[in-house]
């Protein structure tokens, strides 16, 4: 049930192996890369499932198209390779669990989709989401966040459900067909995940990002050019839809924000580091947020913006001590229309 | 009666003198579950003088005296079990001397946790006390002479260890000094004298009256972090505290068992909470705990959580809120523990017994640890919260209990600050001769045995 849409041939016949030889968490050159690509097609074990950090950009460096990431996941349960100690992954999946708390409800567009982050809910407000319906909650949970686990399993159990949950409870019956994603994960759930799993999605998933320019276009006479520097933190998941990134200058564009030009930002970009810790890589973690903050000061950066909640949990303290202002960017573009 | 009120009024004056029921009706009782008894006086002294004033009224009158903190203890220690006098020390709040460069504080016996974290942070932000998990309004007094425990139990051990004094009216009236306090003018520890200040901790008020004491302070850090330390089997869990308070950087080491939320039903958390000088000392701290538990992460047996701010936020807290807000579960503030102190091996067996009898009473129960010194022993609690509206939820609650305190004394640990039943079943398991001591040192310090009558005994 809902098998990996993925095409073996192709990967045997990739003279590159782009996933693996740019991977810049495992030093693999081409050999090696291709005696590794054996053994994951084989079924074999393989350093690369124990030595992968989940940070998803093999989904983006792959030229095919073919889910390598989503197929060394399927690899790693298969084959016990757990990449967050056993009692972490089982606790975090009894959390996550939806709780069948869900009702039906009548909504407006735009429909806002804050997944499991009721915490955030305060930054929809203001003119941008004027008249806008929220929905959140474990019921609506996107569930990708189980690919840091080896769990594709979960995601196969959960986010069909998910989906029905959003169709049927909130949207068929209210006449919307369009679902803002406030996080790219839900994005690349919706339009990447869930169809290389052969996963149905009845309603159409538009980016957070680009919902945000068109109401910054709509709002063109309030805005007021903020004249910041702005270090970009790109998600993991921003990498199963690369596609959306010009969104980021397309907007920075419009509130008059420079982006700065830095080492690790767009295919460079580094993971937050949160993964990193729940997987006990600490040492790594640490080096990992050191070169990123490092590159965000000497870039001269006073603002780091965020898309990802959990980027800004984990990173949000750590950018403030070093005099960079930690920030999501619907507040960012809130701010640039005079709001609080 | 109206006799011992007019002394007491001339002694404390009228306002801090009550024999009226609503005061008897709130001083009969604390949060706990044993049954109420009345007072027939409540006193409130304003200092030393007056306590001996009341304390040779009552030994004239051989009237019972009970001294009481903050009412907090849980297991009913300050009900008047025989009537009498609650002496009821909260006016006696001050706060005398804070040393910075040998860390003490001394201060009045009812002068609240609460009292001295505040005034630390004002006025000796470089210090800190060890605090318990209880309200702010417990004393200090009272947590130190039941042998408590708090945020820095691993760097200290029980709050009685970090006793460096004190001062006590005897039964008969005597004020004593004891530790260097009764020599020197500095409170600065109870060594190198005979320790005499074992007469009063332990003892449920049964000795004296303590009215000032001296307590250990600790470095206030500015860097502060948290790990907890998961893992599934309840047999690791021994020697993950003893790896962990091996490399000796922890301030604070408990362990945590709940089977709410659902998240965390079946899985033994060890809280490690350690602070800093610099942020790369803490890091190198943490570094330490973690290499000390390595072995358990690489074989994904055992990890540390990950923790969003928010809930990181929650788990420096001190004390921790959140076990107020399992004590109201069930509404109605009813909470009482078994907390079983017991050597840190025993621990798989204690997890299963809280689970077993918690599950079998239907009960809100959540179980813990505190582990004490470099992982010397522990405190193990079982704790249950009810509602005190309701009197089946009350019996269910004692009953489980008293169950408990029975399994604790079973395997080998004694529960702590015990209820009356409780001392009982203790005193039944304790070495004759022990307990033989214990009541002659008791006759002729209380020969009239005014002081806190019914605990320790065993009618």
């Amino acid at each position: 049930m809902y098998e990996l849409i993925y095409d073996e041939e192709i990967c045997e016949r990739c003279e590159t192996l782009d996933c693996l030889t740019k991977c810049r968490y495992m030093e693999l050159d081409l050999e090696s890369a291709k005696r590794e690509r054996g053994h994951i097609l084989r079924g074999e074990d393989s350093a690369v499932l124990t030595d992968c950090v989940t940070c998803y950009a093999c989904e983006e460096y792959c030229p095919h198209g073919n889910h390598p990431f989503y197929l060394i996941v399927d690899r790693q349960e298969q084959k016990g390779v757990w990449p967050v100690p056993i009692p972490l992954t089982k606790q975090q999946v009894v959390m996550m669990a939806p709780k069948g708390q869900i009702q039906p409800q009548t909504v407006k567009a735009p429909v806002i989709n804050m997944c499991y982050f009721p915490m955030l809910m305060g930054s929809i407000q203001g003119k941008l989401f004027d008249g806008a319906s929220i929905i959140v909650g474990s019921d609506i949970f996107c569930n990708i966040m189980w690919l840091h686990f080896a769990k594709n399993s979960v995601i196969r159990e959960r986010l069909p459900q998910m989906i029905d949950n959003i169709w049927t409870n909130y949207l068929k019956d209210s006449g919307v067909e369009e679902v803002i994603c406030f996080h790219d994960e839900c994005y690349g759930t919706y339009t990447q995940l869930a169809p290389a799993f052969g996963i149905e999605v009845p309603f159409k998933p538009i980016h957070l990002f680009e919902y945000l320019t068109k109401r910054l276009d709509e709002l063109s006479d309030q805005i007021n050019p903020l004249g910041l520097k702005v270090a970009y933190q790109r998600p993991c998941s921003n990498r199963l839809v690369p596609e959306t990134q010009h969104w980021v200058d397309d907007i920075f564009q419009r509130i008059g924000v420079e982006r700065v030009e830095r080492e690790y930002d767009r295919e460079n970009a580094l993971c937050c580091g949160g993964v990193l810790r729940a997987q006990q890589r600490e040492d790594m973690a640490d080096d990992v947020q050191k070169k990123n903050l490092d590159d965000m000061v000497s870039a001269g950066a006073n603002v780091c913006v965020f898309n990802c909640p959990f980027c800004l949990f984990t990173l949000g303290e750590a950018v403030a001590e070093r005099g960079i202002m930690p920030m999501l960017m619907s507040d960012l573009c809130r701010s640039a229309l005079g709001e609080k | 009666m109206e006799e011992i009120y007019k002394e007491l009024e001339k002694i404390v004056g009228p306002e801090y003198v009550s024999n009226q029921p609503e005061e008897r009706f709130i001083y009969s009782r604390d949060p706990g579950t044993m049954e109420p008894c009345n007072p027939d006086f409540v006193v409130m002294p304003n200092s030393t003088e007056e306590v001996q004033k009341i304390v040779i009224l009552a030994n004239r009158k051989e009237v019972p005296i009970v001294p009481m903190g903050g009412g907090l203890v849980l297991s009913g220690l300050t009900r008047p079990l025989k009537g009498g006098i609650v002496l009821d020390m909260k006016r006696m709040n001050r706060i005398l001397e804070v040393n910075e460069t040998s860390r003490y504080a001394v201060v009045e016996a009812g002068a609240s946790q609460g009292m001295l974290q505040a005034h630390l942070k004002k006025h000796h932000p470089s210090l800190k006390h060890s605090i318990p998990d209880s309200p702010p309004i417990a004393t200090m007094a009272g947590n130190v002479l039941i042998h408590g425990s708090g945020h820095l139990s691993h760097a200290g051990g029980f709050h009685s260890e970090m006793l460096n004094g004190l001062e006590a009216v005897l039964p008969t009236g005597e004020i004593v000094r004891l530790g260097s306090c009764s020599i020197s003018p500095y409170w600065f520890s109870r060594a190198p004298l005979p320790d005499l200040a074992g007469l009063f901790v332990g003892w449920a008020g049964t000795t004296g009256v303590v009215t000032k004491l001296a307590i250990r302070l600790f470095p206030n850090r500015p860097f502060n972090d948290v790990g907890i330390f998961v893992v599934e089997d309840p047999e690791l869990v021994p020697d993950v505290i003893h790896r962990v308070t091996g490399v000796g950087v922890g301030e604070d080491v408990t362990a945590w068992m709940s089977p709410k939320p659902l998240w965390a039903r079946g899985f033994q958390h060890i809280n490690i909470n350690y602070s800093a000088d610099t942020k790369e000392e803490l890091i190198w701290k943490r570094n330490l705990i973690r290499s000390s538990v390595l072995k358990y992460i690489n074989d994904k047996i055992g990890g540390f959580m990950p923790l969003p701010p928010p809930m990181k936020k929650m788990f420096l807290e001190a004390p921790a809120s959140a076990l107020v807000r399992f004590a109201d579960v069930r509404k109605g503030g009813g909470f009482e523990y078994v907390g079983a102190i017991m050597p840190i091996e025993l621990f798989p067996k204690a997890y299963r017994m809280g689970e077993e009898i918690g599950e079998r009473y239907d009960a809100a129960y959540s179980t813990g640890a505190r582990v004490m010194g470099l992982g010397h022993c522990m405190m193990f609690f079982y704790a249950y919260a009810f509602n005190r509206a309701d009197a089946s939820d009350v019996e269910r609650a004692q009953r489980a209990l008293e169950e408990t305190n029975q399994v604790a004394l079973e395997m080998g640990g004694i529960p702590w600050k015990a209820e009356a039943p409780a001392q009982k079943q203790i005193i039944q398991r304790m070495d004759p001769n022990t307990y033989g001591l214990m009541n002659r040192l008791r006759s002729l310090l209380d020969p009239k045995g005014i002081m806190n009558p019914g605990n320790w005994e065993v009618d």
